[in-house]
């Protein structure tokens, strides 16, 4: 049995419990061991990098730290955490006098960062530990053909030259890992494109406005619903068109779906068994559609 | 521009983490076109960011409003020809920003989150109540006061929190 110190992140846990339940769900019924970990942190995410790089990167190695010392590789379900801890990770393995600097502060705190371990998103634990051809004999209620329009958030593709998780111009793995549920990954106009997330808080006209495109570009696309992988993305899509519906007097009703909540019904966990009363746009009709 | 001199600028930002790559741009505009934000609003264009502050024109950049409008979706980074590292000078940036005292309100609740707490959002007794009905495991500690460790050993505490304990 493969084993991953699982890096729950802040938002999940205390804003999303039906994106961690689901993804618990899946992966344990994938033969994944998840780990929780102890004295884990906040990864140093984008504001926090904003305020001071070198303590973000500190941070996100303290809690690799932890990682190394149960002697078990990360799995992230967020991507902003998946960013946060392969960046660092990868920075510190691969620049000597950057991982200098950042021991010296780690040693405050009694950790040293020795490289010894892997961050890796649950995506990859589907493609590579698990395989797509086992996935697929997993499933036992394929998704009957949803049309579903994909959207990895920007966290997951770029900075490609560390993250190094797909081509981040034609990325395919996201698209295949839908597919493989037996359900359609569909074109639609700036798919790549980030959702303005981060600029919720500082910026929350431009945000929505951003947030708006993705949700017209999916619906325009015909779109069953949109799949996400991030907390934030979800959060700014799915309460985004409550926000949509006040500001811009426009109703969507486009069901947000993290791509955990896909894999585990198709796996065969019942919907009353996920948190699907977290989403603010129901999703009752892509569940009668899968069936 | 009397008495100040460009390059002192262009000096301070390549000698931060993050900003090593900002002289090699030579404003192709790649940047902007390519940024989500750009296309809604007038407010931010990492170009122009740029130009200013290669010119030295230190005030402008640090005290306006528009380094905070980057939604560090990198596309601006994966796109530039001339591999400046742009999402990430926008982070030297605003790290410079923060330590003159220009904090936009967000970040300082953000700091606030991970000095009490070790994390940015708050686990409130519903969500704890939701979490126990859901069957999912009670969350463990954070590791706070490692990190506050961490945050005086890097003088983050005395960037974000200049008065004690007051946030700025």
């Amino acid at each position: 049995m493969t084993s991953y110190a699982l890096f729950l992140g802040c938002t999940i846990p205390a804003r999303q419990p039906h994106y961690e339940l689901a993804a618990r769900k899946a992966l344990t019924r994938l033969g994944i061991q998840l780990v929780d970990m102890e004295g884990a942190t906040c990864c140093a995410p984008p504001p926090l990098q904003s305020i001071d790089l070198e303590t973000s990167l500190a941070i996100a190695a303290y809690n690799i730290c932890l990682a190394e010392e149960a002697d078990l590789n990360i799995v992230t379900l967020c991507t902003g955490c998946f960013e946060s801890l392969t960046i660092a990770n990868r920075l510190l393995k691969e620049k000597p006098e950057l991982r200098e600097k950042v021991n010296k502060i780690l040693a405050n705190a009694g950790k040293e960062f020795r490289g010894t371990k892997e961050v890796r998103h649950y995506l990859q634990v589907l493609m590579d530990d698990i395989g797509i051809d086992r996935l697929k004999q997993s499933i036992v209620k394929p998704l009957n053909n949803l049309k579903v329009a994909a959207f990895s958030g920007c966290h997951l593709l770029r900075p490609s030259e560390l993250l190094r998780f797909d081509d981040p111009e034609r990325p395919r793995i996201f698209d295949t890992l839908i597919e493989a549920l037996g359900a359609k990954s569909i074109p639609y106009k700036n798919k790549l494109r980030c959702c303005g997330g981060l600029l919720r808080g500082y910026a929350d006209d431009v945000a929505l406005a951003i947030a708006r495109d993705k949700i017209v570009n999916a619906y325009n696309a015909g779109a069953d619903c949109i799949s996400t992988l991030c907390p934030f993305c979800f959060l700014t899509l799915d309460l985004g068109q409550m926000l949509i519906k006040a500001t811009y007097k426009e109703e969507y009703n486009m069901p947000i779906i993290h791509y955990a909540e896909l894999l585990s019904l198709s796996l065969g966990v019942e919907p009353k068994e996920l948190a699907l009363d977290f989403h603010k746009v129901k999703i009752d009709r892509v569940l009668e559609k899968i069936g | 521009m009397s008495g100040e001199k460009p390059l002192d600028f262009t000096k301070e930002i390549t000698s931060k983490l993050g900003g090593e790559t900002i002289a090699r741009c030579y404003q192709c505009g790649t940047c902007a076109s390519t940024c989500p934000v750009t296309r809604t609003t007038e407010r931010y264009n990492p170009r122009q960011i740029i130009r200013l502050a290669l010119l030295g024109q230190r005030d402008e950049v640090l005290k306006g409003d528009s380094i905070w409008l980057c939604a560090s979706c990198y596309n601006c980074q994966e796109r530039c020809p001339q591999k400046v590292e742009i999402a990430d000078v926008i982070y030297a940036l605003r790290n410079i920003a923060i330590r003159e005292g220009n904090i936009p309100a967000i970040y300082t609740e953000f700091a606030n989150g991970l000095m009490s707490e070790g994390r940015l959002a708050p686990i409130s007794k519903f969500l704890e109540k939701k979490r126990a009905d859901y069957g999912l495991p009670p969350l463990k500690p954070t590791g706070v006061e490692a990190i506050k460790k961490i945050l005086a050993a890097t003088g983050f505490d005395k960037i974000m929190f200049k008065k004690e304990g007051t946030p700025q």
